[in-house]
C-alpha cells in the first residue's frame, strides 16, 4: 500500500484495498459546456464496498462529476468504464439500468404518495393479465417492509404518506429503494445536509452498512465531520480538476480540512465565475 | 368479554380513522345530510320517484365530467374548456349528421377525433409552454365558445341544430346512449349506468394500476416523478384527452337524447365540474383525491338543484348554495388534509 504524502497535484491513484476490481473506471473524463470547461482530465476508479467522498468548493466540478456518473452530463472527452467495458451513460434512465443510482435530498420521494407507492414509483410490480393487469399493492407493501428490515430501519405503516417521514427516514427509504432496484453504485448528493445530529448519524450508519455489503458509494457533502468518519477515500476537486485522491490512511481530517480551506480567494472567485448554471439534474432528464 | 369489547372498540376506532382519512368522506357525508335536509324541507317530496329521477338526470352529465376532471386535477391540471367542449362535440355531430347526411355513428366517431385533438392541443400546450393550464384552457374555452356558434351558423344557418333523429343510424345510437327505463315522470336514463361504470373504471385505474400511481405522482411532485422515470408529460396530455373524451360522451349523449344541439351551450359548466371535483376531495394543486368523491360531488349538485325548488325556495339560491358549498368543502378538505397522517386508506 502506498503511503505517499499528499501532494498538491497528487494524481496517482492509490492502490485498492485488496485485489477487487474497480466497478467504475473514469478515464481522462472532460466535460465542456460551450466555451466553459467544467471538468478536465479526471481519472479515478471506484471500488465496490468503498465510500468515496467528493469534496470541493462550489463550482469546483464535483457536481458535474457526479452528474456525469448518473448520465445527466455527457463526456466531451475521455470515457467511463463499467466492469472494465466502456459504457455510454446517455441518460439517468440508462445509468439506472446499469446499476448507477442517484439519491437526491429533495427529489427522492413524492410527499403525498404512500411509502409503498413511492418505493415502486416508475417500476410498479403488476399482476393479472391484459387489461386487468394491476399494481400489486400487497407485494409492494410486503417488499417495502422486508427491504427496510434488511437495513434495520423501522418506518411503520407502509400506507403513511412520505411527507410524514423525518428527513432521515426519507433518505433511508430512498436508499433502500435504490438498492432494491439494483443499485451497485449509489451516488448520494448531500444526504445529511438538512438533518439534525441524531438523524444524520442514522443515515451515515446506514450508508456505511450499505457500503459494507458491496455497494460502491459516492458521497457528496460539504460537511467533513459527516463524511470523514465513514469515508474510505477522499477526492478533492479544484477548478474542474481532480486535485487530490487520498485514502483515509494517507490523510487526517485536519489535513483535509486545511486542503479544502486552502484555495486562495482568487481561486474561489474564479471557480465561482466558472460555476455551471445551477440547473436541476432533473431538467436534463 | 371485556377484552373482546376492547378489541372490537379498537377495531372500530381504526376503521373510523381510516374512513375519516378518505378523500371522499366529506362529499358522502354532505350528500347524505343535504338529502335528509331537503327531504324534511320539502315535506317528503324529495324521496318520490319522480324527484329522484330528476336529481339523477341533473347530476349525470356533471358526474361523468367530474370523473375525468377529477383525474385531471389529481394529475395537477385544470380544464376550463371542458364545458364548451361538450357543445363542440354535439355541434360537430349535428352538422355532420343533419347537414351532410353522414351516418350518425360515423359522425360520432369523427366528433370524438375532433375532441381528442382539442384535448391533445390543451395538453401539449400546457406541457410544452409550461404555462398554467388555467391560461391555456381559458384560451381554448374562448376559441371554442366562438367557433361552436360561428361554425354552426356557417354550416346550418342557425345556432340550434335540430332533427338529429332523421340521421341514418340514429335509433341504435339513441338506444346505446339515451334509453329510458320507467315511465315519465319516473324515468331513469341509461346514462346513469354509464356514469356508474366510468366511476368504477376510473377509480380502479387510479388506485389499482401503474397509470394511477403515475397520475398521483405527476400531480403531487412532477419533478420527483420524472426523476423516477414517470412519463409526466404523456400522463398530463393523456388526462386532457380523457377530459375531452368525456365531454364528447356527454355532448353526443345529450344530442341524441334531445335530437337537437344548442351550439352556445356549456358556458360556465366547467366550474361545476371543478366544484364537483373539489367537493369530492381532489386537491386543487394535484397529487391527491379520489374518483368516487367527484361523482358524489356531482350528485350533491343534483340534490341541491332539485331540492331548492322542492323546498319552495327561490331558484337564485342554487348559485349561492354552490358558492357556499365550494368554500366549505375546500376548507374542510384543507384542514382534514393537513392533519391526515397517511394515504387516507387505499381503497
Amino acid at each position: 500500500m502506498t503511503t505517499d504524502a499528499p501532494t498538491e497535484h497528487g494524481q496517482a491513484a492509490p492502490a485498492p484495498p485488496n485485489q477487487r476490481r474497480p466497478i467504475i473506471e473514469v478515464d481522462h473524463l472532460g466535460i465542456r459546456f460551450e466555451q466553459v470547461t467544467a471538468l478536465e482530465d479526471v481519472t479515478v476508479d471506484l471500488y465496490p464496498g468503498e465510500v468515496t467522498c467528493v469534496l470541493g468548493h462550489n463550482g469546483a466540478g464535483k457536481s458535474v462529476f457526479i452528474k456525469a456518473l448518473c448520465g445527466v452530463h455527457q463526456p466531451s472527452s475521455g470515457h467511463v468504464k463499467l466492469d472494465g467495458d466502456p459504457v455510454s451513460l446517455d441518460s439517468p434512465r440508462r445509468a439506472r439500468a446499469l446499476g448507477i443510482f442517484a439519491v437526491h435530498q429533495d427529489l427522492a420521494l413524492v410527499p403525498l404518495l404512500s411509502l409503498w407507492r413511492n418505493f415502486f414509483l416508475g417500476a410498479e410490480p403488476v399482476h393479472g393479465w391484459g387489461l386487468f393487469r394491476q399494481f400489486d399493492a400487497g407485494y409492494a407493501r410486503a417488499t417495502l417492509a422486508a427491504e427496510m428490515a434488511k437495513l434495520d430501519m423501522e418506518i411503520g405503516d407502509p400506507d403513511r404518506a412520505a411527507r410524514t417521514l423525518s428527513g432521515g427516514e426519507r433518505q433511508a427509504v430512498a436508499i433502500a429503494r435504490a438498492l432494491y432496484h439494483g443499485a451497485r453504485v449509489l451516488v448520494l448528493d448531500e444526504p445529511t445536509t438538512a438533518l439534525g445530529v441524531q438523524q444524520a448519524a442514522t443515515v451515515l450508519r446506514l450508508i456505511r452498512r450499505t457500503a459494507e455489503r458491496g455497494t460502491a458509494i459516492v458521497l457528496v457533502s460539504p460537511r467533513l465531520e459527516h463524511t470523514y468518519p465513514i469515508g474510505d477515500r477522499f477526492l478533492i476537486f479544484r477548478r474542474g480538476h481532480l486535485a487530490e485522491d487520498l485514502r483515509k490512511d494517507q490523510v487526517t481530517r485536519d489535513q483535509l480540512s486545511e486542503m479544502l480551506a486552502g484555495g486562495t480567494e482568487r481561486d474561489q472567485i474564479e471557480a465561482a465565475l466558472l460555476e455551471e448554471s445551477p440547473d436541476d439534474v432533473i431538467d436534463d432528464l | 368479554m371485556a377484552d373482546r369489547s376492547i378489541a372490537l372498540w379498537g377495531f372500530l376506532q381504526r376503521q373510523n380513522e381510516r374512513a375519516m382519512q378518505r378523500p371522499e368522506i366529506g362529499s358522502v357525508t354532505a350528500a347524505a345530510l343535504l338529502f335528509i335536509f331537503f327531504s324534511i324541507a320539502s315535506r317528503g317530496a324529495m324521496v318520490e320517484g319522480s324527484t329522484l329521477a330528476r336529481i339523477f338526470d341533473t347530476a349525470w352529465p356533471y358526474g361523468i365530467m367530474a370523473v375525468a376532471v377529477g383525474l385531471l386535477m389529481i394529475g395537477g391540471e385544470y380544464d376550463l374548456s371542458a364545458g364548451v367542449m361538450v357543445a363542440t362535440a354535439g355541434t360537430a355531430l349535428g352538422i355532420m349528421a343533419t347537414e351532410w347526411g353522414i351516418n350518425i355513428w360515423l359522425a360520432a366517431l369523427i366528433s370524438l377525433l375532433i375532441c381528442l385533438a382539442l384535448g391533445a392541443w390543451n395538453g401539449i400546450m400546457v406541457v410544452r409552454t409550461g404555462l398554467a393550464s388555467f391560461i391555456i384552457t381559458l384560451g381554448t374555452f374562448f376559441g371554442l365558445r366562438g367557433a361552436n356558434v360561428a361554425l354552426s351558423k356557417y354550416f346550418t344557418g342557425d345556432a340550434l341544430i335540430e332533427r338529429l333523429d332523421e340521421a341514418p343510424g340514429f335509433d341504435s345510437l339513441h338506444a346505446v346512449l339515451a334509453t329510458a327505463f320507467g315511465t315519465p315522470p319516473e324515468d331513469f336514463r341509461v346514462s346513469l349506468f354509464w356514469w356508474a361504470g366510468f366511476t368504477v373504471i376510473a377509480s380502479w385505474v387510479l388506485w389499482r394500476t401503474k397509470i394511477g400511481n403515475w397520475i398521483f405522482a405527476a400531480g403531487g411532485d412532477p419533478t420527483a416523478a420524472r426523476a423516477n422515470g414517470v412519463p409526466v408529460s404523456a400522463i398530463k396530455i393523456g388526462l386532457f384527452m380523457l377530459t375531452a373524451a368525456a365531454a364528447w360522451f356527454v355532448g353526443v349523449s345529450n344530442a341524441v337524447r334531445y335530437t337537437s344541439v344548442q351550439a352556445g351551450q356549456g358556458v360556465g359548466d366547467e366550474f361545476f365540474f371543478i366544484i364537483a371535483a373539489v367537493v369530492g376531495g381532489c386537491r386543487m394543486a394535484g397529487g391527491y383525491g379520489s374518483i368516487v368523491g367527484p361523482s358524489i360531488g356531482a350528485l350533491i349538485w343534483g340534490i341541491a338543484f332539485i331540492g331548492i325548488p322542492q323546498a319552495g325556495w327561490d331558484l337564485g339560491w342554487r348559485w349561492a348554495f354552490l358558492g357556499v358549498l365550494l368554500l366549505v368543502a375546500t376548507l374542510i378538505n384543507h384542514f382534514v388534509g393537513e392533519r391526515a397522517p397517511s394515504e387516507h386508506g387505499d381503497y
